[in-house]
């Protein structure tokens, strides 16, 4: 594939006894927006770990712009953004803080900002429009302005590629709208997003490609494409959730 | 009359301060409150204060040891404390056994070693002053570790506060922008088993972790600003370290208990104030929660 920013090929994760990831194989065209789907359990956040480099293959490659994963996070191309649950909202440090936090890789020992880091942390503020809020205390947000402030985070880091977990867990649908915008903007601007999810109906309007995911990859391609009561089965093991198929009927 | 009381507050500091000793206490006392302080934002904020009980307990054996073999107690007391870290990090990584119970069977078990390598070697070491402190006896050799272990520590953790800032908030995106959170917790175990020691000297292994904890959290209940947290501890916890000593002075008691104690009133203190201006401030602008849910 052209321009791929990821390749998973052949990707087997266990921890102890069981199987978490069971021979992945996928590609991440830049410059688009990606979901990842699937059910809890299903192997959505040990493949982020994986793409990472948190957690160790038992076999299988990831590739990240043609090199390996640590090399890509040394130069800063890779931005995560926590769930909800993995954040201690009430840490002690301002929006600006932790926005200021990308900077960090770019910095000497004593991350010292200097005033090229000032404008790319207010830059970066302004796109998620959290400039008035910059002063807050991180868990004085709104949910959804918290993912935007993560997502900032990435963008102060100069990150190409973003892995946003559950980014509409505790977001309101007004947020929701805000966000799927901002991603998809920054999509429009050469950037990639890979977003986990288990919210379908957020999907169709937010990714270009979409992988349903359930321990391996069990379907590819669009939201028309993937969305329907066959691969969504795979993925969801016979459950599909009735809010898919209300959705498979609206498209069809 | 408000004269004489000024003046007889005004002796109550200056006149203990006539014995060399005392001004020794005091010496190691804020160094003590400050290393403790500094250290105690992180301790506090990473959920670390049962490591903390567990490194000031496990050290007893090598502070026995140490004075049997005539070294400093320092070298004793770091090696069994940073091995006690090691073997608690060693059990939770290659058993099914949980953290917190790692903590509690190392420490207890090394505190128990301690206590029996007392009993059966013949020496002078005085229990009481292990277990309790005894800053108004500390040595020159004393003084001199805890001043340079206290600078030390100190010098290091303000010089990487924004790396150990992100690792206790995220330690993925440290991970992500390629720095290692494994190294940065090294680092704080590291300044954890040299900070005990200080503390020890100050008020004794077992409270040492109230010198370890209680700082930051006075800080945390007031601000939410983490260098200003780190102010506040400090402010607080050389408060207490000061006032303690000389109330230990004056009513001729546990001087690690007095510290300890007048730790915990501010810390009282603090909580009361911290929960008026959430009632009270309910009024005047909305609360986080309040926020979260209009925007």
């Amino acid at each position: 594939m052209t321009n791929s920013v990821a390749s998973v090929r052949g990707l087997h994760v266990g921890y102890g006894g069981t199987v978490a990831l069971d021979g992945v194989d996928l590609e991440i065209e830049g410059g688009l927006v990606h979901g990842l789907i699937g059910m809890n359990g299903s192997g959505k956040s040990t493949l982020f770990k994986a793409l990472m480099g948190l957690v160790k293959p038992s076999s299988g490659s990831i590739e990240l712009f043609g090199g390996d994963s640590l090399a890509a996070r040394r130069s800063g191309r890779v931005a995560y953004a926590p769930q909800n649950e993995d954040v201690d909202w009430a840490f002690p440090v301002s929006v600006r803080d932790v926005v200021a936090m990308g900077r960090y890789g770019k910095l000497g020992t004593r991350r010292r900002l200097r005033p090229e880091d000032h404008e790319a942390i207010d830059r970066a503020l302004e796109r998620v429009e959290l400039t008035d809020l910059a002063s807050r205390q991180i868990g004085a947000l709104s949910g959804g302005q918290r993912k935007r402030a993560f997502v900032a985070r990435g963008l102060a880091q100069g990150a190409e590629l973003l892995l946003l977990d559950e980014p509409f867990a505790g977001v309101d649908k007004r947020s929701e709208a805000t966000i799927t915008t901002l991603l998809r903007d920054l999509a429009a601007e050469g950037r990639t997003i890979l977003v986990s999810t288990h919210d379908l109906i957020a999907v169709p309007e937010l990714c270009d490609e979409i992988a349903l995911i359930n321990r391996r990859i069990v379907a590819r391609g669009t939201a028309d494409e993937v969305l329907r009561p066959e691969p969504l089965a795979k993925a969801f093991g016979g459950f599909v959730p009735a809010s898919a198929l209300q959705l498979h009927e609206v498209a069809a | 009359m408000n004269f004489l009381v000024n003046a007889g507050l005004f002796t109550w500091f200056t006149e203990p301060l006539d014995y060399t000793f005392v001004q020794y206490a005091l010496l190691v006392a804020t160094v003590c409150g400050i290393t403790c302080a500094v250290l105690s934002c992180w301790l506090t904020l990473l959920g670390w204060s049962l490591m903390g009980d567990a490194v000031s307990h496990a050290v007893l054996p090598g502070v026995v040891l140490s004075y049997v073999i005539g070294a400093p107690f320092a070298i004793g007391a770091f090696i069994f404390g940073s091995g006690a870290v090691a073997m608690i990090g060693g059990l939770n990584r290659t058993s099914k056994v949980k953290e917190d119970a790692a903590i509690g069977i190392v420490f207890t078990g090394l505190f128990a070693l301690g206590l029996v390598l007392i009993s059966v070697i013949p020496s002078n070491i005085d229990l009481n002053h292990i277990l309790f402190g005894n800053v108004l006896g500390v040595s020159d050799s004393d003084i001199i570790t805890s001043i340079v272990i206290g600078v030390i520590v100190v010098s290091v953790l303000l010089f990487k506060r924004r790396d150990l800032v992100l690792y206790a908030f995220d330690p993925t995106h440290a991970h992500a922008i390629g720095l290692s959170p494994r190294r940065l917790e090294a680092l704080l175990l590291g300044a954890l088993a040299l900070t005990v020691i200080v503390a020890l000297q100050a008020v004794g292994i077992v409270l040492v972790v109230a010198m370890l904890i209680t700082p930051g959290a006075t800080a945390y209940l007031l601000t939410d600003r983490f260098d200003r947290m780190l102010a506040i501890a400090v402010g607080t916890s050389v408060v207490a370290c000061v006032l303690g000593t000389y109330l230990s002075y004056h009513l001729d008691a546990s001087t690690g208990g007095a510290i300890v104690c007048v730790l915990t009133l501010e810390f009282m203190a603090a909580y009361g104030l911290a929960t008026l201006r959430k009632s009270g401030g309910a009024t005047k602008e909305p609360t986080t929660e309040a926020v979260a849910s209009v925007a």
